[in-house]
């Protein structure tokens, strides 16, 4: 490799971060040893420091490259995802391009995953070396400056998802709110009352909703989904597939006589989780926002036969529109935040619980529209034949979570959701309640003290995994029941509780969809489906993708009260951004030197981004450093060596690994001898 | 294998990640404390799509005892695709090396994601173990000289083709 000509002047600064790495790694020696043995590197000065990160470390480095003429800098010490801006920055507040200072990780790569004090330190004069042996092909660069576009995506109109797009509407920046569903709300919007304080549902979300509907700054685009996102932070480019209602919405009124006259009825599974009938011309639920229908063409009997169309004789507006055509947008957008919630696990996979096969096994999902005044029942607890009142009842907890077998996470609402149905059986009915857990789960504000209160409203707890729930019957006293079976873990006993009814409080699982959400947004979700946060504890509304934020229950089980604080948090970092009017981006970017460009073409084909132009009069390609993201794969691709990677050359990096063997070479003859 | 060193051998291997996943996988196993053979000496590339089959060379000429290619899941890859593209290079590799008498043993690839740090520090170990046994990169004694077993070698799933005389 080609030496350079003019020789860098490398100062080397090795951090204790208290014992964490000093507790293992003998910082001292390697200090001495990289200003002794990687002088001919450019190593001009090695020094250690107790916190290299505080304002004193820092204080440190700029010092030693003002008075000695620093041209790069290594700093041993943590991980370059955690402190590489910090050190960055220091070196550009003591006039050093911050691009010329490397990091090397002797914590998280060394002393915090070797006990071996003698190899932890070799290995930290290992690594140092090859930072150093980098460092001197690190280019002076800048970054790239690109300008926020002010509009925000919002994918889901969950609370999560209405919460944030409220918000930064209000602040007074353009918002597109994208739901799936033909109306806006999500889950909520299904629920009659909330824990801990049951206070109506729909009272508190639907002001919420009308003013997300209305909001100047909200274009609401509901039964609409993402197709396809191009672009990066500060100017994503979404196409938005806004499906057919199947009328023109700027003459609907919402007056709901197609909906009236319609005559074909259809199970709502998605609503009212497949307990009540709407229409093939619907509204999922009277304060849906917008107010308009769409037609369900699938079950539409002028979509399947060719003749009906009442609901356009009877609309006084016409409206209807039988030939409408899905409408494909793009837009533009500088960040984007996605709240699509969660799906119910399907209790049909618990063979053992019923549920399907014996009637009064309901899922908590039914119960809620069950005990909705607007639903179903009227609002009535009632068994599957719709008009006898239930006199025992049982609610089952954490069917589907906690459990190997399925999910083992914990869904963490299920414990509060139980008891909130104990205490509305209770009060429509009367009935006995049984509940059965495992532990009681009431860690958030009001929660405890709500379970205080079921316990004094008499409602019966028993500590069990539920083993069965059964029609099979052998005491009299068992006829026509529904028998639970269960061991008590209190006391020991297997017991048999004969109900009426029995309710799974069924656990929240991701999307069935969300992995493909995930790659469409290009961000992870872990193993179980959930999107992965930049960081569990300090960071769990942003993702590894600059300008795509998370909120709600797309990141993990939880209750309304935290969805909607992540998604004003979200909403808070959005705008954030926005004031900023642009973003700095790392200037990791590949360069076609046109001169050494033999015009293959193999590289065109490479490049995910469409990156790569081929102009044909010159026969050479081309970068386009807007599209380009800097994965490198071009570089390392080009058979004629023409593309360079910013930030990653080959030169850095082969030098790397030259640094990285450095130690190895003498002890390697040795073998060999 | 030829005459193994008396004392247990320490065989030094070159790692390359991806930022997104792989090198935070690496992040993740310090975070927590999980403990690994301090063979592996990691270099950050953005994306495994990012290796030049150069480099994996380089390391071997430079006394490497073995290398360690990882990045993101198939799917996951933070640029769409390119670990694809890195898995297609890796085959590549494994059959170079075979053909300049390296034991193809010494190139391992490895899919692992943020969260799995447990796995990074797991596979880590396995691989030193690995290449333990391999004992230190020894060159000629392993190359193949019989023009019969190279193309033996170099005909490997492409048996087909080499019936057609040249
Ligand atoms: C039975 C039950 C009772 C509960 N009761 C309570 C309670 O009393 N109090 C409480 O605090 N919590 C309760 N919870 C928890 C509560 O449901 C959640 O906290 C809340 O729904 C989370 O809101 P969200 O916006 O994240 O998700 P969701 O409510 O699931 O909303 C997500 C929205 O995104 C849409 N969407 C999904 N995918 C896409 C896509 N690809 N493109 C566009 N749009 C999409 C969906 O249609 C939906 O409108 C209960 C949960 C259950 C299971
Ligand atoms: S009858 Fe016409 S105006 Fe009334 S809700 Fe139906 S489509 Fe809209
Ligand atoms: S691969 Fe290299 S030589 Fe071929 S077109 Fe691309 S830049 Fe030019
Ligand atoms: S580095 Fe090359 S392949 Fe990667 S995004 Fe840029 S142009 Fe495309
Ligand atoms: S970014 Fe990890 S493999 Fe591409």
């Amino acid at each position: 490799m080609d030496k350079k000509d003019e020789k860098e002047k490398i100062g080397v600064y090795v951090c204790h971060c208290g014992t964490n790495i000093a507790g293992v790694i003998n910082v001292e020696e390697v200090s001495t040893w990289a200003a002794e043995n990687l002088k001919d590197q450019g190593v001009v000065i090695s020094r250690e420091y107790k916190f290299m990160c505080s304002s004193l470390g820092q204080e440190l480095i700029q010092k030693d490259i003002k008075e000695l003429g620093l041209t790069r800098v290594v700093v041993a010490a943590c991980s370059p995802h955690l402190h590489e801006k910090t050190f960055r920055n220091a070196c550009k507040g003591a006039g050093l391009n911050p691009y010329l200072c490397e990091l090397v990780s002797i914590r998280e790569q060394d002393s915090w995953v070797h006990t071996d004090k003698v190899a932890a330190t070799e290995k930290a004069k290992a690594i140092i070396s090859g930072g150093v042996s980098r460092v001197v092909y690190h280019e002076a660069l800048e970054p790239l400056h690109v300008p926020i576009h002010p509009a925000t995506l919002v994918v889901g109109g969950g609370i999560a998802g209405i919460q944030a797009a409220l918000e930064i509407a209000d602040a007074g920046f353009p918002v597109y709110l994208v739901e799936r569903e033909p109306s806006i709300g999500g889950h909520m919007a299904q629920f009659d009352k909330t824990f801990p304080t049951l206070d109506c549902s729909a009272c508190i979300l639907t002001p919420k909703m009308v003013d997300a509907g209305n909001h100047p700054n909200i274009t609401l685009l509901t039964y609409s989904e993402v197709e396809k996102v191009d672009g990066y932070v500060g100017s994503f480019v979404a196409t938005i597939r806004k499906r057919a209602r199947s009328l023109r919405e700027a003459d609907c009124t919402g007056c709901g006589i197609c909906w009236e006259k319609c005559p074909k009825k259809v199970v709502d599974d998605v609503f009212e989780a497949g307990m009540g009938n709407r229409k093939a011309i619907y509204v999922p639920f009277p304060q849906a926002v917008p107010k308009y229908p769409v037609i369900d063409r699938v079950n539409c009997t002028y979509y399947i036969k060719g003749t009906c169309k009442a609901c356009e004789k009877f609309c006084p507006t016409n409206c209807i529109d039988f030939a409408q055509q899905d409408e494909i947008l793009t837009v533009e957008v500088g960040n984007v935040i996605l709240a699509t919630g969660w799906d119910l696990f399907d209790t049909r996979r618990i063979t053992q619980y019923g549920y399907g096969r014996l009637p009064n096994v309901f899922t908590s999902l039914e119960f809620e529209r069950m005990s909705n005044s607007a639903g179903p029942t009227g609002g009535n607890v009632v068994l599957r034949d719709g008009k006898t009142e239930p006199k025992v009842v049982g609610i089952v907890h954490c069917v589907g979570s906690r459990d190997k077998n399925y999910n083992e996470y914990c869904s963490s609402i299920c414990c509060m959701q139980s008891l909130k149905f104990a205490h509305l059986v209770k009060e429509k009915t009367g009935a006995e309640v049984y509940n059965f857990y495992i532990d009681i789960r009431t860690p958030a504000k009001g929660y405890e003290e709500f379970y205080h209160r079921l316990l004094e409203e008499g409602t019966h707890f028993i500590r069990g995994k539920v083993a069965e729930i059964s029609d099979a019957t052998r005491l009299p006293s068992e006829e026509g029941k529904l028998v639970i079976q269960v061991e008590d873990t209190l006391t020991g006993n297997q017991l048999r509780v004969p109900v009426d009814m029995a309710i799974l409080s069924a656990g929240l699982e991701p999307r069935h969809d969300s992995k493909a959400l995930a790659k469409l947004f290009g961000i992870s979700c872990s193993a179980d489906g959930w999107l992965i946060e930049r960081h569990p504890k300090l960071d769990p509304i942003a993702t590894m993708t600059d300008g795509i934020y998370i909120a709600g229950c797309v990141q993990g089980p939880k209750d309304i009260p935290a969805s909607v604080a992540q998604g004003a948090a979200a909403a808070a970092r959005v705008m954030g951004k926005i004031q900023q009017k642009e973003i700095a981006l790392e200037p990791v970017r590949a360069t076609i030197h046109e001169e050494q460009c033999s015009g293959c073409r193999i590289c065109n084909n490479l490049c995910p981004f469409n990156a790569i132009l081929f102009h044909e009069d010159r026969m050479v390609s081309e970068v386009n450093p807007a599209l380009c993201q800097g994965c490198g794969t071009c570089v390392a691709g080009c058979p004629a060596g023409a593309i360079t990677g910013t930030g990653f050359s080959n030169e850095q990096i082969l030098s790397q690994i030259n640094g990285l063997l450095l130690l190895n070479v003498p002890k390697k003859q040795a073998v060999a001898a | 294998m030829t005459d193994k060193p008396e004392t247990k051998f320490e065989p030094v291997i070159i790692g390359f990640t991806c930022n997104w996943c792989s090198y935070r996988a690496a992040d993740m196993a310090g975070t927590a404390r999980m403990k690994y053979a301090p063979n592996v000496r990691l270099t950050r590339l953005m994306c495994s799509g990012r290796l030049d089959p150069t480099f994996v060379f380089k390391a071997f000429a430079g006394g490497a005892d073995a290398v360690l290619v990882s990045g993101c899941h198939p799917g996951d890859c933070h640029y769409i695709n390119q670990n694809y593209k890195a898995m297609r290079r890796f085959h590549l590799m494994k059959r170079v090396l075979v053909q300049m008498g390296i034991e193809p043993g010494r190139l391992k690839l490895l899919w692992a994601s943020a969260a799995e740090g447990a796995m990074f520090a797991r596979e880590v170990n396995s691989f030193v173990e690995e290449v333990r046994a391999l004992g230190p990169l020894n060159w000629n004694s392993n190359h193949v000289h019989t023009a019969d077993h190279v193309m033996s070698v170099v005909a490997e799933g492409h048996e087909h083709e080499a019936e057609v005389a040249a």
